[in-house]
């Protein structure tokens, strides 16, 4: 599991749970302190939400605080920002995000832009919290990688939690946020168990953490690609090659000090990202490493990402679509042959 | 039956909203501001009726059409000719135009360019009302080309589910943009579109304020009271083009325009009060020529305001605190 786990101040006592437990927990801690946060989606009161995230809160808080919605993506977000508006704080939940793109236009030209287009009248704060990863059996609908499309729209603030710990601070970070937060869930994570700080346990947003310090090469990565990025940074360890891993947690504003920080240090960068490389987050952060440390690089930055195919269904394809962790040792091993690492 | 007072007053907002309309005319043809206008000359009756029967706690949301909505909520008339004509003083500081603002100040939820796209906001500013238990009532305004947007009828359909305490303000001017209804439309009554979402819908003559002052007012005791949603179609004519650029004729006669404009609802309200003998032909040549004047000066200020200054604002991208509303 990623390290450290805990990265925030804590004031209470600290318990394991799994991150869908570490949501749950937040959603509940917050709606007990805020009248106003209310949560909506579809599947989340009797069913407690497509991944349990949501489980037992229509009981402890009453329907008018957990609404199961109708099917209707674009118009679920577009009543949140409404609500948001009219001083409320709603958590949405949207199952898949293959499906946040029905709601691009509320997400987009509204949630992200109404603060600055108001001239600062109006306010957003909402969360958006939705589910990613490319695992087989989803196919092209239900198995996207698409929060790289998100990082285009000047106003949305996103987050992606790697631990439990995180998933409580940053979300609750989210709820507070004055504006409209896009929550991106790994499926494979749901699960993973860590220590999560009972209480108040805020992680900032816009701060990304250095999981594994080294001194041979940095990967800048988030989400479920921390994990791989940490199991090829042991078997590099074996080879001599001392990695260091930025987690970003925050796609949008990205921690730009910290991975230039990093960077600056090892000299060598490897940016790996879930989704896809086109136009993507990994080639912003590219950019941004080479436009601040094209001098002091010792060699090329080097992207891993999915492949440009939509996602498939079947094992096979969609493990040649997304980057497993000898790819990334290869990768790695590649670039310090060619680049004479460490 | 409405009061004499509230009956001129009426009358007088109308006049100001169509002298706005006409000021903004001028304006662009002379190219002193930016962007394209969409004219509400013809439909004033809506935004006078609809907003006379609020109270000032209660919500609209508007759309590209809305300069007549946010002057019937109480719009100061300064700050809204600066938005228009991208001056730092407007509503938005000269970011948004007139297509884009919002000011809880004065019940603004917002209006924005993507037709229907304030519709789900209207409705879920009818959420947090009921959510919290308050007794805001919500207007949306939209037209009869919104009516067909997917997004509408997710936010009528909830509407319908959770019986939210909003009313749909549907400006039925027959063209969207330049489509008319019939060709855009398979249903001859938009009004059915609420019974299809389980609640009431109405059609009504939307050049009789008075009409639209007295359905809005039933829709909205309604909805404070709990009983949900109403659907208000609003039969009227759009007198000009689309939009600044358009003369509005290549696609509807002049015949057509002209009969529409003998339905005007100034005029209707105007003769009326004569009739009942509240109102003399000087008096209404009073009002008009006071609106005018008023507005003249107006735009003299906002002429002179200063344009934004040159510069990127990173800083107004996110808020950095909750924006106290109200």
């Amino acid at each position: 599991m990623a390290k450290p786990m805990v990265t925030g101040e804590t004031q209470g006592a600290v318990k394991e749970l799994r991150m869908q437990e570490a949501l749950r927990e937040t959603l509940r801690y917050e709606m007990a302190r805020d009248g106003r946060v209310f949560v909506m989606g579809e599947d989340v009161a009797l069913f407690g939400g497509a991944y349990g995230v949501t489980r037992g809160l229509l009981q402890e808080f009453g329907e008018s605080r957990v609404l199961d919605t109708p099917i209707s993506e674009a118009g679920i977000i577009g009543l949140a920002v409404g609500a948001a508006i009219n001083g409320m704080r709603p958590v949405v939940e949207i199952q898949f995000c293959d499906l946040l793109p029905l709601a691009m236009d509320q997400l987009a030209s509204h949630a992200a832009r109404y603060h600055y287009m108001t001239g600062g009248r109006i306010n957003v704060p909402m969360v958006v919290r939705s589910k990613f990863a490319t695992r087989s059996g989803g196919g092209p609908s239900h198995s996207s990688c698409n929060h790289g499309a998100f990082i285009h729209f000047p106003g949305l603030k996103i987050i992606m939690p790697t631990t439990p710990a995180d998933a409580k601070g940053l979300l609750l970070s989210a709820i507070r946020d004055p504006n409209p937060v896009l929550c991106f869930e790994s499926h494979y994570l749901y699960g993973v168990r860590g220590p999560v700080p009972e209480g108040e346990y805020l992680v900032p947003i816009g701060k990304a953490v250095v999981r594994r310090e080294g001194k041979d090469l940095t990967i800048v990565t988030c989400g479920g690609m921390v994990l791989k990025a940490d199991a090829a940074a042991d078997l590099l360890k074996q080879k001599g090659i001392d990695i260091e891993i930025v987690d970003l947690r925050s796609l949008a504003p990205l921690d730009k000090e910290t991975i230039i920080d990093s960077v600056a240090k090892t000299k060598r960068a490897f940016v790996l990202d879930e989704g896809p490389m086109i136009g993507g987050l990994s080639a912003e952060i590219a950019a941004m490493i080479q436009e601040n440390l094209f001098s002091d690089l010792k060699g090329p930055v080097v992207r891993i990402g999915a492949q440009p195919i939509p996602p498939p269904h079947s094992p096979p394809l969609v493990e040649a679509m997304i980057p497993d962790v000898d790819q990334i040792v290869d990768a790695v091993m590649r670039l310090a042959e060619g680049g004479k690492l460490p | 039956m409405l009061d004499t007072a509230k009956r001129k007053t009426m009358l007088r907002q109308m006049i100001l909203i169509r002298a706005f309309e006409e000021k903004l005319e001028e304006l662009y043809q002379r190219k002193a501001m930016f962007g394209s206008t969409h004219s509400y000359r013809g439909q004033e009756a809506i935004a006078v009726g609809v907003c006379s029967a609020l109270q000032a706690t209660d919500l609209i949301a508007s759309y590209h059409r809305g300069t007549g909505h946010l002057i019937a909520k109480g719009a100061d008339l300064y700050t809204l000719l600066c938005e228009c004509m991208g001056r730092a003083d407007g509503y938005s500081k000269g970011r948004g135009g007139k297509m884009h603002m919002g000011d809880m100040g004065f019940g603004f939820i917002g209006n924005t360019g993507t037709v229907g796209g304030t519709v789900p906001t209207a409705t879920g500013a009818a959420l947090a009302a009921k959510v919290r238990g308050s007794k805001e009532v919500v207007i949306s305004f939209f037209g009869d080309g919104a009516a067909n947007q997917g997004v509408v009828h997710e936010a009528m359909n909830m509407a319908g589910v959770w019986k939210l305490p909003v009313i749909y303000v549907c400006e039925n001017n027959q063209y969207a943009m330049t489509v008319s209804l019939e060709k855009s439309t398979a249903v001859k009554q938009l009004s059915v579109r609420g019974q299809a979402y389980g609640f009431e819908g109405k059609t009504i003559d939307g050049n009789d304020v008075e009409t639209v002052y007295e359905a809005t007012q039933e829709a909205a005791a309604k909805g404070r009271g709990g009983g949900g949603a109403t659907f208000l179609e609003c039969v009227t004519y759009r007198w000009d083009g689309h939009f600044g650029g358009d003369p509005g004729t290549g696609y509807r006669s002049k015949e057509e325009v002209e009969a529409w404009k003998q339905k005007c609802p100034i005029k209707k309200l105007k003769e009326k009060l004569i009739q009942d003998g509240h109102l003399t032909e000087q008096e209404f040549a009073k009002i008009s020529a006071d609106v005018y004047a008023e507005l003249d000066e107006v735009a003299k200020r906002a002429e002179a305001a200063p344009l934004p200054k040159k510069e990127v604002d990173l800083g107004g991208v996110y808020a950095a605190t909750e924006v106290a509303h109200g």
